[in-house]
């Protein structure tokens, strides 16, 4: 159980990285949201450890990344990993095509929260590409699934599904 | 240890708990500020993983001086040595003309002009969010970074820090959707107010009047109303001007003249009421005085 807490802090400090790292001009809409995508996964995977409150915390750093109001990716996160929490073991046994699609719309749910938020603030921003890295990050969860739970296996398996 | 069903009601009420934590803690954020202990707490988290994907980047800067040749660093260094040599010229002229502005305004009685410090600093190569428009520096709170501190590059203002932590700080550029910087124009002094548009080519400037003198290629400089920027910095050249007799203002469009998505070094600076906790005071090169004595001659 412990060497699965390492991957999973070791997952998400990729991911933070993968977030925060420089895109060129004009790819940088498109870049999913790769820490709720990491721990949308790790709350199907373990999810007796990777509960609501550690979701919350997450979001908090995302806030911290994003430099956005504290609570926004926050909230967010924690109503996604709800979710998933609710309906880990029928996403667990769905094929990756469909998991893919539920992704969409989970994706979809947490940047329409953050965006409701910017919006009260008046920070929206005003063009449809701001919903592309739900679509981008739906297409790429098969192949994320698949690397995860490789890296999962690799630092021993407890949990097996 | 695993079970194979969760505590349904438990996460639910956790659920609600956080839901609800964040909508305090959001309006707490956004109404009072006073959220920064929790917010640099967090970011010492985040320093590893900036370090880590800003450690290429500096990298490739470090590698591009260590690997330099003798013979195009030796250009360089020369090159940068006649710069120096013209810039020292044009700093002698521009210390006469403070000294004598000085003298006038005491002469008014007006109050006198205060000095600013500099410190440069590099940005960190990190994205933040493609629809804000932040820059990571890595000097924090540690160097005396402030909030609201305005920083410069060497052709205008760039934009001012928002949040501090203790290594880095996260600022502001001029041309963010939430900013606004008082300006004036260079030639006329007419004032009014630059807001950021979301895209790093332009500024708005918006309750200008029909009948305003006001040009296309005009300077826009920081007007210092507001006390947060200082005075008579340059922000940006009018790029274009509609003029629709239908609206009640003319819509006038500005480009900033600082290199927003270029520079890579910065300048912070430390206006009127702040000092900067070590004070690197430069004395004047003792040519300026000689200079200037030989001109008071005349």
């Amino acid at each position: 159980m412990k060497s699965n807490i390492r991957a999973a802090i070791l997952a998400l400090f990729v991911a933070f990285m993968l977030t925060i790292m420089p895109l060129p001009e004009g790819v940088r809409e498109f870049r999913p949201d790769w820490v709720t995508l990491v721990l949308i996964y790790w709350a199907m995977a373990l999810p007796s450890r990777t509960g609501v409150t550690v979701a919350w915390l997450v979001g908090l750093m995302l806030d911290v990344t994003h430099g956005a109001i504290l609570g926004q990716h926050a909230l967010g996160l924690t109503i996604v990993i709800y979710i998933v929490h609710l309906q880990h073991q029928r996403m667990r046994v769905a094929s990756l095509v469909q998991q893919a699609i539920v992704i969409f719309f989970l994706l979809l749910l947490k940047q329409l929260i953050v965006l409701w938020v910017s919006g009260i603030v008046g920070r929206a921003p005003d063009t449809w590409l701001y919903f592309m890295p739900s679509l981008v990050g739906a297409l790429l969860w098969p192949w994320l699934y698949i690397i995860l739970r490789d890296l999962r296996r690799k630092f021993g398996y407890r949990v097996r599904f | 240890m695993q079970t194979l069903f969760l505590r349904g009601p438990s996460v639910t009420l956790r659920m609600i708990i956080l839901v609800i934590l964040s909508l305090v803690l959001m309006t707490v954020d956004h109404r009072w500020k006073h959220l920064e202990v929790l917010r640099n707490t967090l970011s010492y988290l985040l320093y590893p993983v900036e370090y880590v994907v800003d450690l290429p980047i500096r990298l490739y800067y470090w590698s591009e001086e260590t690997l330099k040749s003798h013979q195009s660093l030796v250009t360089e260094n020369r090159q940068l040595r006649d710069l120096q040599l013209q810039s020292r010229v044009q700093l002698q002229k521009l210390d006469i003309l403070e000294k004598e502005n000085e003298r006038l305004r005491q002469l008014l009685s007006a109050t006198p002009k205060t000095t600013e410090d500099h410190l440069i600093s590099e940005i960190i190569s990190v994205d933040v969010d493609p629809y804000r428009q932040f820059i990571v520096l890595n000097k924090g709170s540690k160097e005396g970074v402030y909030i609201g501190q305005p920083i410069i590059d060497a052709h205008g203002i760039m934009g001012q820090v928002v949040f501090v932590n203790a290594m880095t700080s996260t600022a502001l550029l001029i041309t963010d959707v939430s900013h606004a910087i008082p300006v004036q124009v260079d030639r006329t002094g007419l004032r009014s107010v630059a807001f950021g548009t979301g895209q790093t080519d332009h500024l708005n400037l918006k309750h200008i009047p029909h009948n305003a003198d006001i040009r296309v290629g005009d300077k826009l400089i920081s007007s210092g109303l507001g006390g947060r920027f200082p005075r008579n910095y340059p922000v940006a050249v009018i790029t274009n001007i509609d003029r629709n007799a239908g609206e009640t203002f003319i819509e006038v469009r500005a480009e900033p003249l600082a290199l927003l998505d270029t520079s890579r070094e910065i300048l912070l600076v430390w206006t009127e009421g702040r000092e900067q906790p070590v004070p690197e005071i430069e004395t004047p090169p003792p040519a300026a005085e000689a200079d200037k004595e030989a001109t008071d001659e005349e």
